[in-house]
């Protein structure tokens, strides 16, 4: 039975949602409709154009914006939040261990070929500490609901989680469009992110900095798909957002190009992947990379957000390990589930999977978007035997899970006010301390049933509420 | 500021600009292809100014219909307005954030108008689209002077727009210099007072120029105001005294004197002191050839003043 996150199944309005049932009832649907376009007229003349990260597509794609927000009250957000600062720290504390003792390896809780043959393993990383030996800087954790107390953890991303600028142009429409709404501060404001940001990224200045750091945002350029949110921080934060020609390595230190000459730069938070960061370290066919960064890096002369390396952390491999990962660091229960993982490396694991394909979503370890994955329930014989065949021919490469009964939320649909399955996406700061700012990103699959939230599969996003205590 | 952002400040500024001088070209060419004795001669006119003459001569455009899409709406015509607009927003598009939200929407606006638009609806619509053109650079204008913060980006804002501006004044001399020439030096043929007024129309001129002139259009008049008149913003003179303006600031600012601050103070002092009588006896073609190489030249210099 899916969880409705509105009402209970006799109908009755759950207590967070009754200000938006009561909203919904005064306004009516003719108006929620016209406003409803309204707001999408907003985000096209504004230019707010995204893509979850590694989804493709159009980089100028508008997502579609559904009017009506999720709500958590105030003790659903108390667990979150203490989940979500607990699997932040552990993912760092594996990161620091990784690329040095490899205890949680020596324990036996981790396989040592998982990490050392893993591709996002970055060996040039091995004995380094980066300042504050904080890794991953920004944690986006996917999570999803099936039931009143029960949540999950999808999947982690520690390099570099997209999706912050939607959180806070979503919540900047709807106070815009409906101020009411928001009277008597009932709902927790998000609009502290790009403060909390600058200062997470402020305090992790390199050894070598003397005085106030120079932050600066890193980006591939316009064509990026999550070149909007790169744009918006680098303003919300009033530094600058560079692309790589800017940058250069000149005795030892970063240097940016500017109209007066050139200038020091101390913190690059980075929206460019590893691979590509200096070609003289490491992909040397690299076009977007600074030669020679990375050697400044090490020596102490900058700060790179997130660590080169991190990915290491939030591969779909290492992901069953987490649990574990939270006992071993922190000596703590995890406060979030993971979803019950089958790896088809393991040959036991593997026969399962084959055997139930029916009932379960398979994924391949590296891929990300929706593509390339069997949700085996939905999927026709022809479709699961020819799934089948590629399982067999590359175990290691699948994963597989149960099919997750999403929670559903309500969204303004052609047919009223319907439920729809939604996500999570909350962002974690790291820094000389955790922050978290009392929300995130929820993705809505916007068609009736579907279980796919990702914005190049139909997919939209929704204001998300925490309610204040 | 990063010299990146201080580029494509200077070339947002100059591809609007040119979109807008291109749409004012095409409404002179509309308005001269419908005179007695026009046709197709006069867009050759229009053509050259845009630089857009071996474009089209690859591609044999022989109707009026085909110029308009030529220089209106194909966008692998650098020079038409849609490859202008088009550069224009992704230029401006590369530096959010050293725009204003007003700046930015004013670029991003309906920027695919004219992507799918066809023939047939351009020509129809054609006052309408020149007009949301014109609309839109004013727009850009208009919330760059109201919001910008006056730092070093809002000069070189403005000296990619005047750059342009000097630049087509002087390509439109470049190729209508013949009809300007007194009486009795007689170059070519077909001088009327169509073909003046058409000068004073492609710049929006017609009636700044009755109002400092007052009386009948005289050819050298036209010449003199459009080179040399200190008020009229489209004159190349006014454009160099914003220049060196902009190029003072920046001069305070940074402490620094560059090849540029030179190029464009001697110009400046040039148009100053010079009359159109002096002018026209040394050679009106060979002058405004001068200057078209001068702002090239300042053009480079800046770039390379700056680190672009």
């Amino acid at each position: 039975m899916t969880f409705y996150e509105m009402a209970d199944p006799q109908g009755v309005v759950r207590e967070p949602y009754r200000p938006i049932q009561r909203w919904i009832e005064e306004t009516g649907l003719e108006l929620l409709r016209q406003r409803s376009e309204e707001a999408e007229a907003i985000f096209r003349r504004i230019g707010i154009t995204f893509a979850v990260y590694g989804e493709g597509g159009d980089p100028e794609r508008l997502i579609p914006f559904d009017i009506i927000p999720r709500v958590f009250s105030a003790a659903e957000w108390q667990r979150l939040d203490r989940g979500i600062r607990q699997r932040s720290q552990a993912l760092n504390a594996f990161l620091y261990d990784v690329y040095h003792r490899g205890e949680i390896l020596r324990a036996g809780l981790v396989p040592e070929a998982l990490v050392y043959r893993n591709s996002a393993f970055l060996p040039q990383m091995i004995g380094f500490d980066p300042p504050g030996r904080v890794y991953a800087h920004i944690v986006g954790i996917d999570i999803v609901r099936v039931g009143p107390d029960s949540f999950h953890v999808l999947e982690d991303n520690c390099r570099t989680p997209s999706g912050v600028s939607y959180m806070l142009e979503n919540r900047e429409i709807m106070m815009r469009m409906f101020p009411d709404l928001f009277a008597g501060g009932g709902v927790e404001p998000v609009d502290g992110y790009p403060a909390a940001l600058n200062r997470t990224l402020r305090e992790l200045a390199p050894p070598a900095c003397r005085g106030e750091p120079t932050v600066v945002v890193l980006t591939p350029g316009p064509f990026n798909s999550a070149y909007f949110e790169h744009s918006y921080l680098a303003d919300q934060m009033g530094v600058e957002l560079v692309e790589p020609q800017d940058l250069f390595v000149d005795e030892g230190l970063v240097w940016m190009r500017t109209t007066r000459g050139p200038q020091r730069v101390d913190v690059i938070y980075k929206r460019i992947d590893d691979d590509f960061i200096d070609p003289l370290n490491f992909r040397p066919d690299s076009l977007l990379g600074i030669p020679g960064i990375f050697d400044v890096y090490r020596a102490g002369g900058v700060t790179l957000c997130s660590a080169p390396g991190s990915g290491i952390a939030d591969d779909k491999a290492i992901y069953v390990h987490v649990p574990d990962m939270i006992r071993f660091y922190l000596g703590e229960e995890p406060i979030l589930k993971n979803v019950q993982t089958w790896q088809c490396a393991r040959p036991e694991d593997c026969a399962h999977v084959l055997a139930h394909l029916d009932e379960l979503v398979v994924k391949e370890v590296h891929g990300s978007g929706g593509y390339g994955m069997l949700i085996g329930p939905r999927a026709t014989a022809e479709e699961r035997a020819a799934y089948a065949q590629r399982i067999r021919a590359n175990p290691a490469n699948f994963i597989a899970q149960p099919t997750l009964d999403l929670s559903t939320a309500p969204t303004l649909t052609p047919a009223g006010i319907a439920p729809r399955h939604v996500d999570f996406r909350p962002f974690c700061l790291l820094g000389q301390q955790i922050r978290l700012v009392p929300g995130g990103l929820t993705r809505v699959a916007l068609r009736e049933g579907s279980l796919v939230v990702n914005s190049s599969q139909g997919g939209g996003v929704k204001d998300t509420w925490v309610l204040r205590g | 500021m990063l010299s990146r952002t201080a580029e494509n400040l200077f070339w947002m500024a100059r591809y609007l600009e040119r979109a807008e001088s291109t749409a004012r070209l095409i409404e002179m060419g509309r308005r001269m292809a419908m005179l007695p004795g026009g046709g197709l001669r006069e867009w050759q006119s229009v053509i050259r100014t845009t630089g857009a003459d071996a474009w089209f001569a690859a591609r044999g455009a022989a109707s009026e219909a085909a110029i308009i899409h030529g220089l209106l709406l194909d966008a692998g015509n650098p020079a038409s307005v849609h490859a202008c607009l088009t550069r224009a927003r992704a230029n401006g598009r590369a530096i959010r954030t050293a725009l204003t939200q007003e700046m930015w929407e004013a670029l991003n606006d309906g920027w695919r108008r004219l992507e799918n638009l066809d023939e047939q609806s351009a020509r129809r619509d054609l006052p309408t689209l020149l007009d949301w053109v014109k609309a839109r650079a004013a727009t850009f204008r208009g919330s760059a002077e109201t919001g910008m913060l006056r730092h070093d980006g809002y000069d070189f804002l403005r000296l990619g727009g005047l750059i342009e501006r000097a630049d087509m004044t002087l390509r439109l001399l470049n190729v209508k210099y013949f009809v300007l020439l007194p009486e009795t030096e007689v170059v070519g043929g077909g001088r009327d007072h169509h073909q003046w007024a058409s000068v004073l129309y492609a710049l929006s001129a017609t009636r700044a120029y009755h109002h400092v002139y007052k009386g009948d259009y005289a050819p050298w008049k036209i010449a003199d105001f459009l080179l040399l008149n200190p008020i009229f913003p489209r004159s190349v003179a006014f454009c160099y005294g914003q220049i060196c303006a902009c190029l003072d600031r920046l001069e305070r600012r940074y402490g620094q004197r560059h090849d540029c601050h030179d190029t464009a103070h001697d110009a400046l002092r040039r148009l100053e002191s010079q009359d159109i009588a002096a002018v026209i006896r040394d050679g009106l073609h060979e002058t405004v050839n001068q200057y078209i190489a001068r702002t090239a030249r300042l053009s480079d210099q800046i770039a390379a003043a700056y680190h672009f």
